[in-house]
């Protein structure tokens, strides 16, 4: 009953972590898993994914979800 | 459609070319955009003298097919290609290549472009630079508007 967190960027270097796994108990949604990974407020900025989707904080996340967080990407 | 993510420096124009060869649309395609994105050796007033691409595996290829899937489907493409780099890349590098084939120019230019703004805005990859003169690293923070 896990969920598996990833960190990406910059966001991996201030938070010092780059995977995560939380218990899915008690986690209902994205927010969620950002409030059991960080006691820091959710910067507005950050994406999300998961399952390698887009998804919004409301997104509902289930046991054995990938859910990952990053800022806004720079690439090409 | 070829999507490829590259820890090697690559040639666009050799990648074409060799592509072309076995274009399965070759003699119907009318036209073909191309563009490619190279390294600078400056930004936002810095020298810079290396950077590295981070991208997240399983995500960014899933991303960059969804978004040149849809350009196909949107522009009627024949096919479209695309590579990136990833890893440390230098200045006069090339980071990306993006070509698109149609029957006719309007929806190959449209499309190049199209792939391209949603490569820079949707496609998970970051640019952490290494500057000039022990000035040290910093990550890009936002890509600036293609328009």
């Amino acid at each position: 009953m896990t969920i598996n967190v990833r960190f990406f960027a910059s966001l991996r270097e201030r938070l010092g972590l780059e995977r995560a796994e939380i218990s899915a108990e008690g986690v209902n949604d994205v927010r969620d898993v950002w409030q059991a990974v960080s006691d820091q407020p959710l910067d507005e900025e950050l994406l999300v994914a998961v399952n390698h989707n887009y998804a919004n904080l409301e997104k509902i996340v289930e046991d054995g979800d990938e859910v990952a967080f990053f800022p806004p990407v720079t690439g090409g | 459609m070829y999507i490829d993510i590259r820890q090697q420096a690559f040639d666009p124009w050799q990648e074409l070319a060799a592509y072309r060869e076995r274009l399965p649309a070759a003699g119907r395609s009318g036209a073909c955009a191309v563009f490619v994105g190279t390294m600078r050796d400056y930004n936002e007033g810095d020298s810079v003298r290396s950077m590295v691409l981070e991208h997240y595996p399983g995500m960014t290829e899933q991303q960059l097919e969804k978004l040149v899937g849809a350009s196909c489907q949107t522009h009627d493409l024949m096919d479209a290609l695309v590579i990136h780099r990833i890893g440390e890349v230098t200045p006069g590098e090339d980071i990306v290549l993006v070509a698109a084939w149609s029957a006719h120019r309007g929806a190959a230019f449209d499309a190049c472009r199209e792939i391209m703004e949603a490569l820079k805005s949707t496609a998970p990859f970051w640019k952490k630079e290494t500057l000039a003169g022990d000035q040290g690293e910093r990550w890009v923070t936002r890509n600036t508007s293609g328009s």
